[in-house]
């Protein structure tokens, strides 16, 4: 399902990120970072809730406005209940719609945020995503202490949370269209190699993107899929070339950008509902702002893993939602 | 495209983890630790003048006290990265398996928490090690007579 939009803006970005992130190639660009894992807070939980809490109030701080100026507020995260946006919803006390993609999070609040703006529900959205590695790492894997070992294709959950403003009030960046992505299940059940779990969904929303707008892949000057790793991300160019004949030359991929690869313990690079953002917020962002990339196709990609259903031998499936954001030219 | 073609595109880009270099340095380190192990035997017979049997059992004490000392202060999974299964394999790691899950747990209440996950892992080391020691008995009751 693709919708175009005629007065969405995206006003502005916030972004907090963890020290592993700090040390990133992007580490200059975050709006906050944090020296520890805990955040002066005393779980993993619950740090994770203060990054999104400080997240939101950058982003207020950034465009001076206060809560009561805000309509909705849209997040999610990855943990059981969504519980870091639950608890975070409580001190930043906006109606909240609490949403579950796992990883596409971030373009999927975009999407119900754009929409409910677009149709004039609403004056202004905040969407946001949180994730922490060690409070993932307890949830889907083992104890952090554990150190389990890991396989050089498996990726590395980011620390971190980031926020975005939408508004119908009209400011440098458009939200131009966006397509909403389909459950998709190729039959991969290894949980250590996401990269592969996610590519067909992301190449398959990329496809009905571009189709159901008659575009050119080229229109783009890039597209960012999520958190695909190094090896899902040729993983997806050669899918997107053997299935739909498309070149993907224009395409990056946020979990190949925000760390340093070959330097950091991440092995095939980053993941999780902030990485995305992260990489949009704190770098793509500027540039757009700069005008050196003018139009960009941000693409979520979400692995559902679930350990119950991975245990009862059923194969992962994923979901990916684009969002379309370019320089608009009605303002300069 | 379907699974078949699909599975044949990933293992076109799949990784090889490089086995033998694992296993040389598992084995190595598994060695170290047996000869530590050995090395504190030896010092509890001779200077300790502990009888043989006992020392064992205090060689045991102490290398699994090291694992958990390592694993609270944090420095074992750190170990574990470089050395893997050579340290996840002996009593070590079995230690380091119950103490990492009590610490995860920690925050979430003496009985709720550390009670109930203590054994998250370590659990199925306990369970599956009976159920093989009582086909190994079986075994060596038939072919060795007990």
């Amino acid at each position: 399902m693709t919708f175009k939009y005629n007065d969405v803006y995206l006003e502005e970005v916030s972004s907090v990120a963890g020290p592993l992130e700090e040390q990133g190639p992007l580490g200059k660009n975050y709006d906050i970072t944090y020296k520890d894992y805990y955040v002066g807070m005393n779980t993993w939980e619950q740090a994770e809730s203060k990054m999104l809490v400080d997240s939101v109030d950058a982003l207020l701080y950034k465009v001076n406005k206060l809560k009561q100026d805000i309509d909705v507020h849209i997040s999610g995260d990855l943990l059981n209940q969504i519980v870091s946006t639950n608890y975070a919803s409580l001190s930043i006390n906006i109606p909240l719609i609490g949403i579950y993609g796992a990883c596409s999070t971030s373009c999927l609040g975009l999407i119900i945020g754009s929409n409910m703006v677009d149709k004039g529900q609403v004056k202004n959205a905040i969407v946001s995503t949180s994730s922490h590695n060690n409070s993932a790492e307890k949830q889907f894997r083992y104890p952090v202490e554990y150190g389990n070992i890991r396989r050089k294709m498996s990726t590395y959950t980011v620390t971190g949370a980031a926020s975005f403003l939408l508004s119908n009030k009209k400011s440098y960046i458009k939200v131009e269209s966006s397509t909403l992505g389909k459950v998709c299940d190729l039959g991969v059940k290894d949980a250590n190699n996401m990269g592969a779990v996610m590519a067909p969904s992301a190449a398959k929303t990329i496809y009905e993107h571009l189709k159901s707008l008659k575009r050119e892949v080229n229109y783009y000057d890039l597209i960012l899929t999520g958190d695909l790793g190094i090896y899902g991300k040729k993983i997806l160019r050669e899918y997107m070339k053997v299935e739909y004949n498309i070149d993907l030359n224009n395409h990056d991929d946020a979990a190949c950008m925000i760390y340093d690869i070959d330097k950091q313990p991440v092995f095939a690079g980053g993941s999780g509902p902030s990485c995305l953002p992260l990489v949009f917020n704190s770098y793509i962002y500027k540039q757009m702002l700069k005008g050196k990339i003018r139009r960009v196709l941000i693409v979520a990609t979400g692995a559902l893993l679930s350990t119950t259903m991975v245990n009862q031998k059923l194969s992962i499936p994923s979901i990916s939602h684009a969002v379309s954001l370019e320089v608009s030219d009605d303002l300069f | 495209m379907d699974r078949v073609k699909y599975k044949e595109l990933i293992n076109k880009y799949n990784v090889k983890e490089n086995r033998l270099y694992n296993a040389l340095l598992a084995l190595l380190a598994g060695g170290t630790l047996g000869v530590l192990g050995q090395l504190l035997i030896d010092i509890y017979t001779l200077v300790l003048n502990i009888p043989t049997q006992d020392a064992q059992v205090f060689m045991s004490i102490t290398l699994v006290f090291l694992g958990c000392l390592l694993t609270a202060i944090g420095v074992f999974d750190k170990l574990v990265a470089l050395f893997k299964c050579g340290l996840i394999i002996p009593s070590t790691g079995f230690a380091h398996s119950m103490m990492s899950s009590t610490m995860e747990y920690k925050r979430e209440g003496l009985v709720t928490g550390m009670g109930a996950n203590m054994f998250k892992l370590a659990g199925t080391v306990i369970m599956m090690g009976v159920v093989s020691a009582y086909f190994f008995g079986i075994l060596r009751w038939i072919f060795l007579g007990g």
